[in-house]
Order: structure tokens, then C-alpha cells, then sequence
């Protein structure tokens, strides 16, 4: 029978996962993950099309949402520039100095360091191409790119010190 | 209900602010992306109608060009012979056993008006696009096969085996449905682009050009002053299977 201690314990490392999650700044940290870096920071304050952060969180949000409106209404370069998937390779799964790309089942491609860490199972690549078609292309960075479509301002969070799990769980509670 | 750790926590109000937590991740990224991209679109509408026109009279037989162009274009390899090899586009030999006369055809999807394809597809995968592309969205396609058996024109091909080069602008997997798309990457293309002398053709119309045949015509069937609608108009063309009233997108001339 489960103590009151226990069950106390099993909430708090409840919690604090979901607080983790939450704080997905730390996620490097915690894990001691290395993740590919892209091919070269595509501007100095965003180095993204959208904030590290807006990224891990949202990214298979921006890819459901624009994968229907391509292949259905033909929506594809103008309005999602910088956004499709295409795009994402092309940057983030560049050839090395060697001149070598990684592919999807290695560790090294951009998409496989977290998801085979993470354990989920990803099926973009069974059709679409792991590796870039033109690696000498740079995805362009309008205003629009700059600020994030959930609520996020770049500049705001690199000025911000990271999110500590139990400080911001303090800070949460009523 | 307290201790010195502060990660007192009783189950109403960790669920409470669990939910609370998934609510925030969830809610911005489904409403604003909506609106952020208000009134900012480039979709394909009915406006066209994308068609092409094909004279087996000029058609040479022998010449597979158009075959090994849609390949190229659209990465698509043989694994194990042609009876379970993608084709996208094939070359047909029609003979005349009565007089012996024999003309060779190009034979692709027909983008039909009423697509039997689309009509028993289970889980809406196999669709047409506005602009009357029929296209198989393999996000949804669970690999049923029911649309090749529909198609009266064996259009459509299913990927048995794993694939691995496929080209970025034509993404194919196995267990999914595939047939032609008119090479919808150059059509998106070209709509973003204002001057037509720089608008692209499929690969297979491009090839046939090249190889100075010209027996294939791609346009909008919609615009009157098309070069495909003013042939069409003026000298017609024929559906395969015009019995089935599907109002195909894809004409031919010269078949006797």
C-alpha cells in the first residue's frame, strides 16, 4: 500500500516533468543532448525562423498546419517561406565540412538526435526527402519571421535568464 | 498538507494546472498561426481548369522521352519490373488487327471533373485540388488500393517497398497510392510567377518539345485564349472513355 510519502513523491516528479517540459529551455541541460547545429545562424537575433524555444514546442504544429493548405489548395512557397519542411532541411541538415549529409536513421541528421532520444516515432521521412536538395540555399527572414505566431518576442527571451524547473513552479503556484 | 519541500501538491490541483499548462501550449500555436496568415494566400482556385492535349498523330512510337523526363523529375526508380513499378505515365501501342495500322500513345491520369478515384477513397485522401488536379494526399492514404481499382484508365500505382532518394519537390512512400500530378510543383510555381514566357510545363510536355515531336499541349482549359482551349476549339479533342462521362482533363487527338 502506497505511503503518503510516496504518493507525495510520485506527484512532485509528476510535476516537476511537466514543469521540465513546460521550461523546454533547459531541455539541452537536463538531457546533455547535442543537437546538430545548422549551417549557420540565419540572423543574430533569431537564429531561426522563430525562437529555440517557439521551435521545440511548436514546430509539428507549423508543419500540420501547412502541410494540408500545400497539398490541398497549393499553397506553397509565398506564403509559407521559410516555414515547410523542405526548408528546414535544407538549413538545419546541410552537408557537413566533408561534404557528407546525415541521414534520417543517424544520429547526427537534425530531426533523429531528439526524436531517437525522445523515443517518438517520426514518419515524415518514409516519403519525404532526409537531406537537402540545394544546399546552397538560405531561406529568406521578412518581418514576418521575425516575431512568433504564439505570442513569443524573440529579443524578450534572450535577454531573459533560463527557466529554472522548481523556481518557475514556484512562481506558479497559487 | 504541507512540507518543507514546497512540492505539495493534491491531485484536483495538479490535474488543475496540468490542463491549464497543455491549454496554453496548445492554444496559440491553432488560433494565431490563423491569423497571422489572414488574407495572405496564393491558393489555386477554380479559376483554372489545368488540362493537356496530346497528337498520337505526332506521337512517335519507339520514343519513351516523356516516360524517362516524369521519372526524372518526380525520382521515381524500378525496383523489380514493371508489373509493380510506379509508372506515372506509360506508353501504349494501340494496332489496328484489321488493318495493321499502329500509333502509340502517351496514357497518364486524366484529372477527370468526376474522378471515380476520389468518389470510393474511405479516408478522403485521394482528392481534387480547386484547380482540377487530382492528387493522392499520402498524409491520409492508408494504402486500400480501392482508387487504382476504380481508375478506368490504370492511372495509379502503389509503392510496395521501402524508397529512400525521393526527390523534395515529390515527396512518395511505401504503402501509399501515387499517380500523376502534372508536376503540381512547376503549376504552384508558375502562380507565383507573372510572366508566362517563364512558366514551366510538366516534365513530359517539356521533353516532347524537346525532342521536336510537339505532340503534347499542357494549359488552362479554363483561359479561351490558351493555346491547348483554342486548339481544343478548333479542332477538338478526344476523352478516352468518353461513355463514362467523366469529363477528363487530359484530351487526344489522331486516335483512329
Amino acid at each position: 500500500m502506497p505511503t503518503m510519502q510516496t504518493s507525495r513523491l510520485l506527484s512532485s516528479l509528476l510535476t516537476a516533468g511537466v514543469l521540465a517540459l513546460w521550461a523546454s529551455t533547459t531541455f539541452a541541460d537536463v538531457t546533455g543532448l547535442t543537437i546538430p547545429k545548422a549551417k549557420e545562424m540565419a540572423n543574430p537575433d533569431t537564429k531561426c525562423i522563430k525562437p529555440v524555444e517557439d521551435m521545440r514546442k511548436n514546430h509539428m504544429q507549423y508543419l500540420l498546419h501547412q502541410r494540408d493548405e500545400t497539398l490541398r489548395e497549393g499553397i506553397r512557397e509565398e506564403k509559407f517561406k521559410g516555414e515547410s519542411l523542405k526548408e528546414c532541411i535544407e538549413c538545419h541538415n546541410a552537408p557537413g565540412k566533408d561534404g557528407k549529409v546525415a541521414r534520417v536513421a543517424e544520429r547526427e541528421h537534425f530531426c533523429n538526435a531528439c526524436h531517437s532520444f525522445t523515443a517518438v516515432k517520426i514518419d515524415c521521412f518514409d516519403c519525404h526527402a532526409d537531406k537537402p536538395a540545394n544546399s546552397e540555399y538560405r531561406h529568406p527572414l521578412g518581418d514576418k519571421m521575425m516575431t512568433s505566431q504564439s505570442g513569443f518576442d524573440s529579443k524578450q527571451l534572450l535577454n531573459q535568464p533560463k527557466l529554472d524547473p522548481v523556481a518557475a513552479k514556484g512562481d506558479k503556484k497559487p | 498538507m504541507s512540507d518543507e519541500t514546497g512540492l505539495n501538491v493534491t491531485r484536483r490541483q495538479f490535474l488543475g494546472t496540468s490542463t491549464a499548462l497543455a491549454g496554453l501550449a496548445i492554444a496559440p500555436g491553432v488560433f494565431l498561426t490563423k491569423v497571422a496568415h489572414a488574407g495572405d494566400t496564393v491558393a489555386a482556385t477554380e479559376k483554372n481548369r489545368w488540362g493537356m492535349l496530346i497528337d498520337t498523330s505526332k506521337c512517335a512510337t519507339g520514343c519513351n522521352d516523356c516516360v524517362t523526363a516524369c521519372n526524372k523529375e518526380n525520382g521515381i526508380s524500378g525496383t523489380h519490373g514493371p508489373k509493380t513499378d510506379a509508372q506515372w505515365i506509360r506508353k501504349v501501342t494501340l494496332t489496328d488487327k484489321q488493318t495493321g495500322y499502329v500509333q502509340s500513345l502517351p496514357l497518364l491520369c486524366q484529372h477527370c471533373e468526376n474522378p471515380p478515384c476520389v468518389d470510393v477513397c474511405p479516408t478522403g485522401a485521394s482528392m481534387k485540388r480547386a484547380d482540377g488536379i487530382v492528387l493522392v494526399d499520402k498524409h491520409t492514404c492508408i494504402g486500400c488500393r480501392y482508387c487504382m481499382m476504380a481508375c478506368p484508365y490504370k492511372a495509379r500505382s502503389f509503392i510496395h517497398e521501402v524508397l529512400h532518394e525521393q526527390k523534395t519537390t515529390a515527396p512518395r512512400g511505401k504503402g501509399t497510392v501515387e499517380s500523376c500530378t502534372f508536376c503540381v510543383q512547376r503549376v504552384d510555381a508558375n502562380r507565383g510567377e507573372p510572366e508566362k514566357s517563364k512558366h514551366q510545363d510538366p516534365a513530359c510536355v517539356e521533353a516532347c518539345n524537346a525532342s521536336g515531336h510537339k505532340a503534347m499541349w499542357f494549359g488552362d482549359l479554363k483561359d479561351p485564349n490558351s493555346e491547348i482551349a483554342t486548339e481544343l476549339k478548333k479542332h477538338g479533342g478526344q476523352q478516352l472513355r468518353a461513355d463514362l462521362q467523366l469529363n477528363t482533363g487530359v484530351r487526344y487527338q489522331g486516335i483512329t
